[in-house]
């Protein structure tokens, strides 16, 4: 007997290839745990293409397609519509693809599958930079962070710019179903991935996954980071369904930003006033959020 | 010129990664000390290796007699990397870490 609050069924196995500690492989376990087994996976050049291990192995119980960087929109729609044509209308299709696959190169593929309107899921795992290749600063990394390309130096050339944000970019599209969700707290993505799976046409998820090897945290903080970057506003779970902002977890008291950035070894340079600024930045973003919830009630 | 393609040219991967024993990655390894766990399965849910597995009730002491009704966890040591996130993440601090080479001479 055991009481359990995610399903039980495993579809990811071990002995992956997997860094320590990475916070991908459990976004996965929990996406394949929500879905089920009647899944189709294709993912594109990312840090999951190397995980289930070279050729011939095979790390999930589902199928499995790779393809291009740039394709997986275009890939997911091409696999929806064959199985509609089959009259295999129960499979779940899902891109699994990283930040850089989603927020910069398979943007315009990712656009046009919503535009299309599929019945497919997209997931961005969300590891804030190219970190297969060796941590390149991608248009998902955020602000003040060091990545290999964005290096520091004498001229502090860290990565300033803030940080794209592709769940509002989705939301644009107006897409039926919008969410942000991370490792730390798997029974609020199960459930919204199970109430994505009830609704038809395009879905899309950014799980902030962090990577102990990119952000250079201690392996064994991987979920803890992850509840910080809730519990400091700095990444907040909300989900949008036709347009409707709900956020679906609220800080009573939020946790100064500064106990999140000082975790992690790609933000060790940052002076006082740049973290004073980057708390402002997610002040101001979460009181975005708080309006965009507000007005959606106020529709109703 | 004509080029031999075997009938099936697509690639099928069909060899389970359990081929792969990732547990000689590890530098610390994760020992539950059962006489503290309380069968919240924290550690299971958050393991990025799939390493922890159900046991039935009976196979280690439980804290409590209340308790003793549910499952209990086990670690497979053939798979666990050594990330430590079940010893951050437990409640009641029963993982503990304690460096590989300290199990060396046991398995001579």
């Amino acid at each position: 007997m055991k009481k359990l609050t995610i399903p039980e069924e495993e579809y990811m196995l071990p002995g992956h290839t997997a860094c320590l500690g990475c916070g991908a492989t459990i976004a996965m376990r929990y996406v394949l745990k929500a879905l089920g087994k009647n899944t189709i996976l294709s993912i594109p050049a990312c840090c999951w293409a190397v995980i289930p291990g070279v050729y011939p192995h095979r790390n999930l119980e589902v199928p499995l397609l790779y393809t291009a960087f740039e394709v997986t929109g275009a890939a997911i729609s091409g696999i929806r519509e064959a199985l509609d044509a089959l009259g295999k209308e129960d499979v779940n299709v899902v891109g699994f693809a990283g930040d850089g696959g989603t927020a910069d190169i398979g943007l315009q593929a990712l656009s046009a599958a919503a535009e299309r309107g599929h019945n497919v899921f997209y997931i961005m795992y969300d590891n804030e930079a190219y970190m297969n290749t060796g941590i390149q600063r991608s248009g998902s990394t955020p602000m003040g962070a060091w990545t290999t390309t964005t290096p520091g130096g004498k001229k502090r050339m860290y990565k300033w710019e803030p940080k794209k944000s592709v769940a509002e970019i989705m939301v644009a599209h107006h897409i039926p179903y919008v969410a942000t969700a991370t490792i730390a707290y798997p029974e609020d993505m199960i459930s919204k991935l199970k109430r994505a799976k009830e609704i038809k046409g395009p879905k899309f998820f950014q799980i902030l996954s962090p990577c102990p090897t990119g952000w250079r945290h201690s392996p064994d903080k991987t979920v803890e980071v992850s509840r910080l970057a809730v519990q400091t506003n700095i990444f907040p779970l909300y989900e949008v369904i036709n347009g409707k902002y709900k956020i679906s977890i609220k800080p009573k008291n939020p946790k100064p930003v500064k106990e999140y950035l000082r975790l992690q070894g790609r933000f060790r340079h940052l002076t006082e006033e740049e973290i004073a600024m980057i708390q402002k930045n997610v002040d101001e973003n979460w009181k975005a959020l708080l309006k965009k919830e507000r007005c959606s009630q106020e529709e109703e | 010129m004509s080029i031999n393609l075997p009938k099936d040219p697509t690639p099928i991967a069909k060899v389970p990664s359990t081929e792969n024993k990732t547990g000689g990655w590890r530098t610390f390894r994760p020992v539950i000390h059962y006489e503290k766990c309380i069968r919240c399965y924290i550690c299971w849910k958050f393991c990025p290796d799939a390493a922890i597995h159900f046991a039935p009730p009976e196979a280690h002491e439980s804290p409590k007699e209340a308790l003793a009704k549910f499952d209990t966890v086990e670690i497979n040591y053939d798979f666990c990397k050594g990330c430590g996130i079940c010893a951050n993440e437990c409640p009641v601090n029963a993982i503990e870490l304690v460096l590989e080479e300290n199990f060396r001479g046991d398995e001579e």
